[in-house]
């Protein structure tokens, strides 16, 4: 047996679920009672998301961005309402396939602060996805490395000017990673990652401004292809 | 259309069938439920339209009492007499065009008259006949048709509009076109045939003229000449008293001669007709009118089905896999690390992982999800990042066009952008997306630059072609321009306006 994910030092996170896919929906109930974000409600379109939120006040919402009854974008439209109503609301969405316009219209909510992004099939990886679920509760962004991979191949004249290192560097802050975890991933020194993030955030010409979340704004600009 | 033609046809045909003074409520019904018999209709229909008896009026009007005072008959003989007229010229211009066949069916026929004995200087000549008749047969047959065409009038008063394409400009394009077309055939052949025809006119009609003639004159000519005979096949009167019973036969004679004139202008009539003579202008407009809306038709349900097939792989296939990835997920937290059965449902998973991605990428190829949700820019974004060159998208559109438009316009630029990749050693191309506000209402305008080494081929590429096909079911307009040295760019044209269903 591996050692129990949902030990005594997790806070259990209440969470509301929106999925439409029945079949989907209980396997991701399981999986989120699992880690320890017991689901408090689990529906099925954007509205009824919206209420179950308003009902419940979880700690996490999980959603699906396709559902009923358009079957285009409610579950994102839903989340940015929610996020416009009270900023602190940790979401993730979860996506079929990579759009980058929905990743920076849910993004663009709350400055980025407690936001997720991910493709569908990341659940499978249900460790790692918990995970990122941990890590967006706690204020982090993440958004999926794929998306992640296509924004790098856009040829926009900021990204023209980092190094490859730099980009490394921006690929794991965008994934929700401190300056310590970046710096174990890429086997380098707290203090040379700290160097390629301000390189980083000069080359993108963001202000040195403390109130502003300025590895947020990074990612931002990366998603605005700007 | 094909309801109300269909509906206007059939119950008078019902009425006719059934010889009830009533039409049947049943039979009035039939034909619309059942398909076959809906299309039998329609075929008899069009036949009726097209071929009927070239001169139906002419020819009801010969079964008439009044034919000899109606103004029928002064257009039979007119149309008559100027075919002699007509057919005399035809045979001294025409001269050349049949003389090499005649020197043969001489020579053929009784070879001492004949010039030629040789057959291979019979085969030499014959080859100089078919080589005048395909240089000059047009020429002379195509001047010879137009006449026809208006003398065909005084016969058959319903429009008689030849069967000839617009040709482009230029001497090159009128000569390709003619030559080409089986049109200008036909009317060859009825310049061969129009000169027989003359022959037997001049020699029935001369005979029955000149019959009545001699005839009406019969009591003067034995008269004035003592011992001349007036002899026709049993009768003959060589005296006055015997000439003038006679005399009274010259109106059957010159009957007959009208009635003549009557049959030989209704089968003359309906041969130029059959061979000089186009479907009518109307009817092919509207012909292509409704295979332009079927051609449309079609694509749209094509690009339904893409849809419903896109969907369900995305809500069916999809979903149960991603479900399948995470039952195995939850499975291996149940097993030890590192031992066997993980190291198995770990192959699983990456093995379920590479089929979610083939299916995604699958389901991509078949209809963007993107473009139904989010529109053309994002698609068009979308479709740079996937393409190995790199791609600058510039996309401003105000307000969304018609999702057919969309379509059409993100096909032609993923088939631009393959072409790229494919064909050239572009390392940059750019596409621009933008309406342009007309009379008509608005036009997307796509335009797909690359700057690799141009010189493309407009007319070879299945996938110009595809393009350009897509373009034009949209009643759009696709144009390349492609120097050598590049850049090469295609610019499409696609109108906002057309009102059509619009399944999504």
């Amino acid at each position: 047996m591996h050692d129990r994910p949902d030990g005594p030092e997790v806070t259990p996170v209440p969470t509301v679920l929106a999925e439409d896919g029945v079949l989907l929906r209980e396997g991701l109930v399981g999986v989120l009672e699992r880690f320890g974000f017991p689901v408090v409600a689990a529906v099925g379109d954007g509205d009824a998301l919206i209420e179950a939120v308003d009902e419940h006040r979880p700690g996490l919402v999980v959603t699906d961005i396709r559902m009923p009854p358009d079957f285009t974008d409610e579950g994102l439209r839903a989340a940015v309402e929610l996020r416009r109503r009270n900023a602190d609301l940790a979401v993730v969405a979860l996506s079929q396939y990579v759009e980058l316009s929905y990743a920076s219209d849910l993004l663009d909510s709350g400055q980025g602060h407690g936001v997720g992004y991910l493709l569908k099939q990341r659940v499978g990886d249900v460790r790692e996805f918990a995970s990122v679920l941990r890590r967006v509760v706690e204020g982090a962004t993440f958004v999926d490395p794929e998306v992640v991979r296509q924004l790098l191949r856009r040829r926009s004249d900021p990204l023209e000017r980092l190094t490859p290192r730099e980009h490394e560097v921006l690929a794991l802050m965008a994934e929700g990673h401190s300056n310590g975890a970046i710096a174990r991933r890429l086997t380098v020194s707290d203090a040379a990652v700290g160097k390629h993030v301000g390189n980083i955030l000069a080359k993108l010409d963001l202000p040195p401004d403390e109130d502003v979340h300025r590895r947020v704004q990074a990612v931002l600009a990366y998603l605005r292809g700007n | 259309m094909d309801e109300v033609v269909a509906s206007g046809v059939l119950p008078a045909r019902c009425r006719e069938g059934g010889g009830g003074p009533t039409p049947d409520p049943v039979a009035g019904r039939i034909p619309r439920d059942d398909p076959a018999s809906y299309r039998g209709d329609m075929t008899t229909g069009t036949v009726r339209q097209r071929t009927p008896g070239a001169s139906a009026d002419l020819l009801r009007a010969m079964a008439r009492p009044g034919f000899l005072v109606s103004r029928w008959s002064l257009r039979a003989i007119a149309y008559t007499a100027t075919t002699v007229v007509i057919g005399l010229i035809t045979m001294m211009v025409a001269t050349p065009l049949y003389m090499p066949w005649t020197a043969v069916a001489i020579a053929l026929l009784e070879p001492p008259i004949g010039t030629v004995g040789d057959p291979s200087q019979l085969v030499l000549v014959l080859l100089v006949g078919l080589i005048l008749i395909v240089c000059f047969g047009p020429l002379l047959s195509l001047p010879l048709a137009a006449v026809e065409r208006r003398r065909l009038r005084l016969v058959s008063p319903r429009p008689a509009e030849s069967g000839h394409r617009v040709p482009p400009p230029g001497l090159w394009g009128w000569i390709r076109v003619r030559y080409t077309e089986a049109a200008t055939w036909r009317e060859v052949v009825y310049l061969f045939l129009l000169l027989p025809l003359t022959f037997l006119i001049i020699v029935v009609m001369g005979t029955l003229v000149s019959f009545t003639l001699v005839l009406l004159m019969g009591p003067f000519l034995v008269e004035d000449v003592p011992g001349a005979q007036i002899s026709l096949g049993p009768l003959a009167a060589t005296t006055t008293e015997e000439a003038l019973p006679l005399t009274l036969l010259s109106p059957v004679t010159l009957l007959a001669a009208v009635y003549l004139c009557g049959v030989t202008s209704y089968g003359h009539g309906s041969l130029a007709r059959a061979l000089l003579v186009g479907p009518p202008k109307e009817e092919l407009r509207a012909e292509l009118t409704e295979v332009t809306h079927s051609r449309a038709r079609l694509v749209d349900a094509f690009e339904y089905e893409r849809r419903r097939i896109e969907r369900d792989l995305h809500d069916g296939a999809q979903q149960r896999l991603v479900a399948l990835n995470m039952d195995l997920g939850m499975a291996r937290l149940d097993v030890d690390e590192n031992s066997e059965a993980d190291r198995r449902l770990a192959a699983a998973q990456r093995k379920a992982d590479e089929l979610i991605t083939e299916l995604r990428e699958l389901v991509r190829g078949i209809h963007p999800r993107v473009l139904t949700d989010r529109g053309l820019p994002a698609a068009l974004a979308e479709l740079a990042d996937h393409s190995p060159v790199p791609v600058t998208v510039q996309a401003d559109l105000p307000r969304r066009p018609p999702s057919h438009v969309e379509g059409t316009a993100y096909f032609v630029v993923a088939e631009a952008l393959t072409n790229v990749y494919k064909h050239t050693e572009a390392n940059a191309a750019t596409v621009h997306a933008f309406l342009a506000p007309g009379a008509h209402g608005d036009t997307l305008v796509v335009e797909v630059t690359d700057y690799g080494p141009g010189g493309a081929d407009p007319v070879r590429g299945s996938g110009l072609t595809g393009m350009r096909d897509r373009v034009a079911v949209m009643g759009g307009t696709m144009d390349l321009s492609s120097p050598q040295g590049g850049p090469t760019r295609i610019r499409v044209e696609l109108p906002c306006t057309i009102d059509r269903t619009d399944p999504r």
